[in-house]
C-alpha cells in the first residue's frame, strides 16, 4: 500500500499525526482496488465510491456484513466484486451478524482451531435505512458491547433499492416516493434528518467519523486512525444518488463536494468522544446552491419559491455551525 | 433429577457448544442461566452474548455457525416469532445451528403455557425438528441434532422442542452420559463448506437474480431435509449403540396390534398413553403413535405404522385458523394414496396448556369406534368439556360479558 511507510517529508505524500501516518494528497491514496468493476449499482453511484474509497483502506482481510440495501446487490450468485468475505443477512440485524463472527473468530484463534494469521476485520456495510432506522437495536447492542468491529453507512438520505422512499436520514423538505410535495403537504418530507452521528455518539465508541466520497484523502486518515482503536467505529457516507436525488450521474462528485462546502455534511470525526471538523469551509457557500441543483428539491425552487422552508434549511445548517463556533 | 430445562442445559454442555448468543423468555430462561453459570464458573468453555432480541440472537448463532463454531441457542413463542425473517435465513445458509425452542401458545391472547402453534409456524424454513416427551430425551436429542444437523449429507439447522411448564418444569430421573463418550458420539464441528478465513475469501448469503438460482437452492434444502430422514436412522442406531436408548422417528406405544391410534407429540402424550392403558382395560385395542421428527416429516415410518389401523385420532394441540389441525393435514397428505389408509379423524387440544382430561380420551377413543363402525370421520372436534365451559362462564360473567 502506497500510503504505509510513508513519513514526514516523502515527497509530499504522508505526515505523522500523533503516531499515525496520515496520507496528505491523493498521491497517497492505497492504488490498491478491492471492489473491481462490474457491479449492478446505478452509473454515478456515490456509495459506491465511497465504498472504493473505504476499501482501499481496510485491504482484503475483512469480511463485510452486509444489510438489506442497494449494495446487497453487489454480491449476485454466482459474482462477486470483492476480494474479500461477506455475508448478507437482512435489514435489520448486519450488527448480529458481525457479532457472531467476530466472537467465532476469537473462539476459534483462542481454542487453537483457527491459525491467527487468517483472522479478519470484521464490517458491517449498510444503507442509511438499516443504519438510522430498523437496525438501531442490533447496533446499540455491538456498540455497548464494544464489539471490535467497522459499521460503513453509505447514506443516500432514503430507501434507495426499493425505489426511493422517506427514510429517518431523509432531509427536511426532500421529495421521495412516500414524502410526495403536494397541496398539503408542499415541501415533501416534514421531519428532519436523525443525527446518526450523536445516536452513536450517546453509547461512547472509541470512534466516530463522517466521511464523503470526494474527500478521499479525509476518508483515508479517518480510517488510518480508527484502526489504532479496538470496537466500534462508525464511517458515515453521505452519498449523492443520481436516481434518488434527482442528478446527472456525471454529478456525483460536484454534489459530494458542494454538500460540505455549504457545511449541509459536516466532515468530522470524535476519538473517545473528542469532537474534532476535519475539513471546515473557509467560507460557507449558501446551502441553494447545493439544493436547486437537484430534482428532489425542486419543488422549492418551482412553481413557487418556499422561502420558509429554504430559510429553515439554511438556518439548520447554521445553527449546527454556530453550535461549534466554526461559523466564521 | 432433572428439569427439561436443565436436561437441555446438560446437552449443550456435553455437546461442547462454542458460542451460545441468546435473549431471556418464559419458560426457557432457565436453560440459558443455568448455561450461564456453568461459563461463569469455568465448567464450560464457551462465549455466551445476550442479545438485544431474538432476531439479532439468531443472526449471531447463525453467523458464527457459518464462521466455522458450533452455536446453541433457545427461545420460545413470541421470541421465535421475533426472529421469524432468520430462520429462513439461516437455514439458507446451510449451518448446523441446534436451537430448543420451549413451546408456548402465541399471543394474543398473551399467555405462558404450551401449544405448538410456536414451532410449527417455523415448518417450512428449512430448521429439521424433534419433538420431546421426557427430560431424558432432550438431553439426548440435543446430542442426536448436533450429528445429524452437521452431517455433510444435511446442514441444515436444526430444533429440539419441550413443552413449557409440563417439560420444562418437570424433574424427572435423567442419566447424565460421560463426556468422552459423548465425543466419540460427537466429534469436532469442522466444516468443509461454510467459514470465514483470510486465506480463502468466501461470499456467502449472496443475493440471486430470478428463480432459476433460487429454486436450486432451495430444492438442494428439501432434498437435504430429505436426506436426513437416512441420516437420522444411522445416528439414531449409533446413539443407541452408545448410550442404549432407542429413539426412532415415531415412538408406538402399545401400536402393533392396535385398532384405534391416537397420534400426539410432545409431553401430552404421556397422558394419551395412560388413556391407552384404561382403553386396554376396557378391552379395547387402542394404540398410540408419538411423532417425534417433525422435519423431515417421516413420511414412510407413519405410513407403515398406521395403514390397515382401523381408526387413527389425530390429537393437534395447535390451531391454524380456518383450517384446523396442522398435524392432521400433514398425515391425511401421507395416507391420501395408500388402499388401506385408516378413518383418520381430528381433535384439537390442549391450547394454551389446557389440559386433556381421561373422560376426553375417552371421548376420542369412542369417536373411533363408532366412526370405523359408521365409516364416518366427522368434522374436526375442538374439545372443550362442560366443566370448563361453565368456568368460562363466571369469568366472563366477572368481565360483565355473561
Ligand atoms: C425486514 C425488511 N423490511 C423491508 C425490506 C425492504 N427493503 C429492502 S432494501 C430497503 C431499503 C434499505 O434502505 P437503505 O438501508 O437506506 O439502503 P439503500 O436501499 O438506500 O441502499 C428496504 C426497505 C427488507 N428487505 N426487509
Ligand atoms: S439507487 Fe442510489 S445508492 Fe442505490 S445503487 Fe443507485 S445510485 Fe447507488
Ligand atoms: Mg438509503
Amino acid at each position: 500500500m502506497a500510503g504505509n511507510g510513508a513519513i514526514e517529508g516523502d515527497g509530499g505524500k504522508g505526515v505523522k499525526d500523533m503516531g499515525v501516518e496520515r496520507i496528505k494528497s491523493i498521491k497517497g491514496i492505497p492504488p490498491e482496488e478491492n471492489v473491481l468493476p462490474g457491479t449492478p449499482a446505478c452509473a454515478g453511484c456515490g456509495g459506491l465510491l465511497a465504498l472504493r474509497h473505504c476499501m482501499k483502506a481496510l485491504g482484503q482481510k475483512i469480511v463485510i456484513v452486509n444489510a438489506a440495501g442497494c449494495f446487497t446487490l453487489l454480491t449476485i450468485y454466482p459474482y462477486t466484486p470483492f476480494k474479500n468475505s461477506w455475508l448478507y443477512t437482512a435489514m435489520a440485524c448486519a450488527p448480529a451478524g458481525a457479532q457472531g463472527i467476530r466472537d467465532a473468530l476469537d473462539i476459534l484463534i483462542k481454542k487453537g482451531r483457527l491459525d491467527p494469521d487468517e483472522d479478519l476485520k470484521v464490517v458491517v456495510l449498510t444503507g442509511d435505512g438499516a443504519a438510522y432506522d430498523m437496525s438501531l437495536s442490533s447496533t446499540s447492542g455491538a456498540i455497548n458491547r464494544n464489539l471490535d468491529f467497522y459499521y460503513i453507512c453509505y447514506d443516500n438520505e432514503a430507501y434507495g433499492n426499493t425505489g426511493v422512499q422517506w427514510s429517518g436520514a431523509t432531509p427536511f423538505a426532500s421529495k421521495t416516493g412516500t414524502t410526495p410535495p403536494g397541496m398539503i403537504r408542499p415541501m415533501g418530507a416534514e421531519l428532519v434528518k436523525k443525527d446518526l452521528f450523536a445516536i452513536w455518539g450517546s453509547h461512547k465508541p472509541p470512534y466516530l467519523a463522517t466521511i464523503s466520497p470526494a474527500h478521499p484523502v479525509d476518508l483515508i486518515n479517518k480510517f488510518k486512525k480508527a484502526e489504532q482503536y479496538n470496537g466500534p467505529k462508525l464511517f458515515i457516507a453521505l452519498s449523492p444518488c443520481p436516481p434518488g436525488w434527482g442528478i446527472d450521474t456525471s454529478y456525483t462528485v460536484k454534489l459530494a463536494k458542494l454538500a460540505v462546502d455549504t457545511g449541509v455534511w459536516a466532515l468530522k470525526e470524535a476519538v473517545s468522544g473528542d469532537l474534532k471538523h476535519t475539513v471546515v469551509p473557509k467560507r460557507f457557500k449558501p446551502v441553494e446552491e447545493y439544493l436547486q441543483v437537484q430534482g428532489r428539491f425542486a419543488h422549492l425552487f418551482k412553481p413557487v419559491r418556499q422561502e420558509a422552508a429554504l430559510n429553515k434549511i439554511q438556518e439548520g445548517v447554521n445553527e449546527y455551525w454556530n453550535r461549534h463556533k466554526l461559523l466564521l | 433429577m432433572l428439569t427439561g430445562n436443565a436436561a437441555a442445559a446438560w446437552g449443550v454442555r456435553l455437546a461442547e457448544v462454542d458460542y451460545i448468543p441468546i435473549y431471556p423468555i418464559t419458560p426457557q430462561t432457565e436453560i440459558i442461566e443455568t448455561l450461564a453459570g456453568w461459563i461463569s464458573n469455568g465448567v464450560m468453555d464457551s462465549r455466551f452474548v445476550t442479545m438485544d432480541s431474538e432476531h439479532s440472537m439468531l443472526t449471531a448463532a447463525g453467523s458464527a455457525s457459518a464462521t466455522g463454531a458450533r452455536a446453541f441457542t433457545a427461545t420460545s413463542s413470541q421470541g421465535l416469532l421475533y426472529g421469524f425473517e432468520m430462520l429462513y435465513a439461516v437455514a439458507g445458509w446451510r449451518v448446523p445451528l441446534v436451537m430448543v425452542n420451549v413451546s408456548r401458545g402465541l399471543s394474543s391472547p398473551i399467555t405462558l403455557e404450551p401449544d405448538h402453534n410456536d414451532v410449527l409456524a417455523a415448518r417450512d424454513t428449512g430448521f429439521l425438528q424433534i419433538h420431546c416427551e421426557t427430560c431424558q430425551e432432550v438431553l439426548d436429542s440435543i446430542l442426536m441434532a448436533y450429528r445429524l444437523a452437521e452431517d455433510e449429507r444435511v446442514l441444515l439447522p436444526i430444533f429440539v422442542n419441550l413443552d413449557g411448564f409440563y417439560l420444562s418444569f418437570t424433574r424427572e430421573p435423567v442419566e447424565v452420559p460421560d463426556v468422552e463418550q459423548v465425543r466419540n458420539f460427537l466429534p469436532l464441528y469442522q466444516p468443509k463448506h461454510a467459514f470465514f478465513k483470510a486465506s480463502q475469501p468466501m461470499a456467502q448469503s449472496a443475493a440471486v437474480l430470478g428463480g432459476l438460482a433460487y429454486s436450486y437452492f432451495k430444492y438442494q434444502m428439501h432434498m437435504a431435509s430429505q436426506n436426513a430422514l437416512a441420516v437420522y436412522k444411522e445416528v439414531c442406531d449409533e446413539f443407541e449403540t452408545g448410550f442404549g436408548r432407542n429413539y426412532d422417528t415415531i415412538e408406538g406405544y402399545m401400536l402393533d396390534d392396535a385398532d384405534y391410534v391416537l397420534v400426539m407429540t410432545n409431553s401430552f402424550s404421556t397422558l394419551g398413553k395412560a388413556a391407552v392403558n384404561a382403553a386396554r382395560e376396557r378391552g379395547l385395542k387402542a394404540g398410540l403413535l408419538r411423532l417425534r421428527l417433525l422435519r423431515p416429516f417421516p413420511v414412510t415410518d407413519l405410513k407403515a405404522a398406521v395403514t390397515g389401523k382401523k381408526a387413527v385420532a389425530v390429537i393437534d394441540q395447535n390451531i391454524s385458523i380456518g383450517k384446523g389441525g396442522i398435524l392432521h393435514s400433514e398425515i391425511a397428505s401421507c395416507l391420501y394414496h395408500e388402499k388401506h389408509r385408516p378413518l383418520l379423524l381430528s381433535f384439537i387440544a390442549g391450547l394454551g396448556g389446557k389440559n386433556i382430561s381421561p373422560d376426553e380420551f375417552e371421548f376420542i377413543i369412542n369417536k373411533m369406534v363408532t366412526g370405523a363402525d359408521t365409516e364416518d370421520a366427522g368434522t374436526a372436534q375442538l374439545l372443550y368439556t362442560d366443566t370448563e365451559w361453565q368456568e368460562m362462564g363466571r369469568l366472563k360473567g366477572m368481565a360483565g360479558k355473561g
